[in-house]
């Protein structure tokens, strides 16, 4: 699916900027002339500069036009629209002293929202892994009724908006709800407790790991499983031996991404958190608790704090992703 | 991948690389009950609420003024910040899937950077540079202009948590692509933006309109960033999903998943739509009834 195509070995194989003007025969010069008018053509149309005109007939291999046009477009976009407001946050709590940094990061009411958010993000993608890796199993190798619907219904955390599932999901487990009037019973309350946010950023969740593992479980080899069967390992040993340590990296990537996206989230688990203090609030809700305080130094430590933690966990995937990269490509 | 030799010789299950059918339809039955309470039991709830006191007060709900305010807010913000993000996208993937240049895979890291920052830091930050005691926040209130708390900060926290969708999809299906065909329409002749249209639009036509789906899915259906910068004025800064969180505070529950089942019925039209998409792009006959 998608995956292959993030992963595609093609990329930077064919674009060689340094030119050899002087291998050139007289023939190939004067086709490059020409060339060199459509492209200039080009550029107007782009409204570049003469002096790019010049830069560009000096790489004379870089045969496409719109190089400065498209990098320098893509440069301003990403400066104006996330790095300059990204670095208002940090540029803000660097005006903040040090200790009042750290009290700020540290008041009991925070860690407990920390202990909160990071306790139940983990839970949910501990459940996501596991349920996820048995769901991609069952779409890749079973057939039944319904199959391809199912397939598609996976992306439905990714569509639905946040809000929408946080609404319905504690109205679900409300005690008057679907399922809330079949747990409450039981002593099981889920709605406005902290089991409430697990249950939440579960579904946010979901997606993640069936969607990492399938394309891997799909180019399994079978000729792997053929051969341990033939040397006398059970159908338990296969999975737990053969490919479970095929499908270990891209399980994790994809419990690390369902991991930074419950962490992240907020429509989800507003509803379904109650928030009180010290049992269910959570960090992102303080954070809006305190904007709306205009306690804005406050608020933006708090959010450096949740931006380093997720900084940190997106290179986590990166060097996952690449580890995984590099163990398909040494089995294929 | 290569075929085992049983595949060749078409046996369905080789021996020993499946499971007893007890096993199986246990594992089926696991996943299915799993994936029904987390994913088909909350949809069905919705739609069941939204319709629970009949069909004349979920119609009510939808016309009621502060609600198509807010229908008409959510389309204006989305159809910006996707035509905004498909132009971003387009150009991104052309400079990275077209040529090379030092720091490419730093640059691909930052475009994807808004993906980890929790939304309601998405607005938080557009509060810091516009908010009344942000960097701008004097400038603006000097020359009588408002981004926090109205439709620009809207329009601008929903930019931000769909920056990367479009880019994404275009970079990685350029870059497979490689550079050849359009190399070639230069060679004869044709100018850069022939060979855009003509040569690269055409082959990037399905990818382009899968990162439009989930842009505008995501971008009609985000929360956290927009409840931060929007103020919640009731009918002129409220999108849909704010809407239905004013509506569930007050306890109008059939009027909130009235709105809500919109924004399901918008999750439903967009999984279909990506899956006619991965199916046009992986077999052939879909291509040739499109064309």
């Amino acid at each position: 699916m998608r995956a292959e195509l993030i992963g595609s070995p093609r990329k930077e194989t064919r674009t060689a900027p340094t030119a050899t003007p002087a291998a050139l025969s007289s023939d190939a010069e004067a086709s490059l002339a020409n060339r060199d008018f459509s492209i200039a053509r080009a550029f107007d149309a782009g409204g570049t500069s003469e002096l790019r005109k010049a830069t560009y007939r000096r790489r004379r291999q870089r045969v496409l036009p719109g190089f400065g046009l498209s990098l320098g477009y893509t440069l301003l976009y990403l400066s104006l629209i996330v790095l300059l407001p990204l670095s208002a946050a940090f540029i803000k709590t660097a005006q903040l002293s040090w200790p009042a940094f750290v009290a700020a990061v540290t008041s009991p009411r925070v860690v407990a929202s920390y202990r909160l958010t990071f306790g139940a993000s983990l839970g949910a993608a501990l459940i996501n892994a596991m349920f996820g890796l048995l769901v991609a199993w069952v779409l890749v190798r079973y057939r039944f009724v319904g199959k391809r619907f199912i397939d598609a219904l996976i992306d439905l955390p990714f569509a639905l908006p946040t809000a929408v599932a946080g609404i319905a999901l504690t109205g679900l487990f409300a005690s008057n709800g679907w399922l809330g009037r079949l747990l409450e019973p039981a002593g099981i309350r889920v709605a406005f407790t902290p089991l409430g946010v697990l249950v939440a950023l579960t579904f946010i969740g979901l997606p993640f790991v069936v969607r990492t593992v399938q394309p891997v479980l799909e180019s399994l080899p079978r000729e792997l499983e053929e051969a341990a069967t033939t040397l006398g390992a059970s159908r338990w040993q296969n999975f737990r031996r053969v490919i479970f340590p095929i499908v270990m990296p891209s399980l994790l990537t994809g419990f690390a991404l369902a991991f930074a996206r419950a962490m992240g989230d907020y429509g989800s688990v507003i509803f379904i958190a109650g928030n009180m203090p010290m049992v269910s609030g959570m960090t992102l809700l303080l954070i809006i608790t305190k904007l709306e305080q205009y306690d804005y130094a406050g608020a933006t430590a708090i959010a450096v704090v949740m931006l380093v933690a997720s900084f940190v966990l997106l290179l986590f995937i990166n060097l996952l992703q690449a580890w995984s990269r590099q163990r398909l490509g040494a089995q294929a | 991948m290569s075929t085992s030799p049983a595949q060749a010789f078409g046996a369905a299950h080789p021996l020993g690389t499946t499971e007893s059918s007890a096993v199986r339809r246990l594992l089926i039955g696991v996943a299915l009950t799993f994936l029904t309470l987390f994913l088909l039991v909350p949809l069905a709830f919705v739609f069941f609420e939204a319709l629970k006191k009949g069909f004349d007060v979920y119609l009510a709900a939808i016309v009621e003024p502060d609600a198509l305010a807010a229908v008409g807010l959510t389309l204006t913000a989305t159809a910006i910040a996707v035509t905004l993000n498909v132009l971003f996208g387009v150009a991104a993937a052309w400079a990275i899937a077209k040529f090379a240049f030092p720091g490419k895979n730093l640059l691909i890291t930052l475009i994807d950077l808004p993906f980890s920052v929790s939304p309601v830091i998405a607005g938080l930050i557009y509060v810091l540079m516009f908010g009344l005691q942000g960097w701008f926040g004097g400038w603006l209130r000097d020359h009588d202009l408002k981004i926090i708390f109205a439709v620009p900060g809207i329009v601008l926290a929903t930019i931000f948590v769909t920056f990367p969708f479009v880019a994404r999809e275009l970079v990685a299906l350029m870059q497979a692509q490689g550079i050849e065909q359009e190399e070639a329409a230069t060679v004869l002749g044709a100018s850069g933006w022939q060979t855009f249209w003509r040569v690269t639009v055409p082959n990037i036509k399905w990818g382009l309109l899968y990162g439009v789906i989930l842009c505008n899915a995501r971008a009609m259906g985000e929360f956290g960033a927009v409840s931060v910068v929007s103020g919640h004025i009731r009918g002129e800064t409220n999108t849909m999903p704010l809407h239905v969180e004013i509506l569930y505070n007050e306890y109008n529950f059939a009027a909130a998943f009235a709105v809500a089942s919109l924004l399901a019925m918008l999750a439903l039209v967009t999984l279909a739509v990506k899956f006619i998409i991965e199916r046009c792009g992986t077999e052939a006959p879909c291509e040739d009834r499109q064309a």
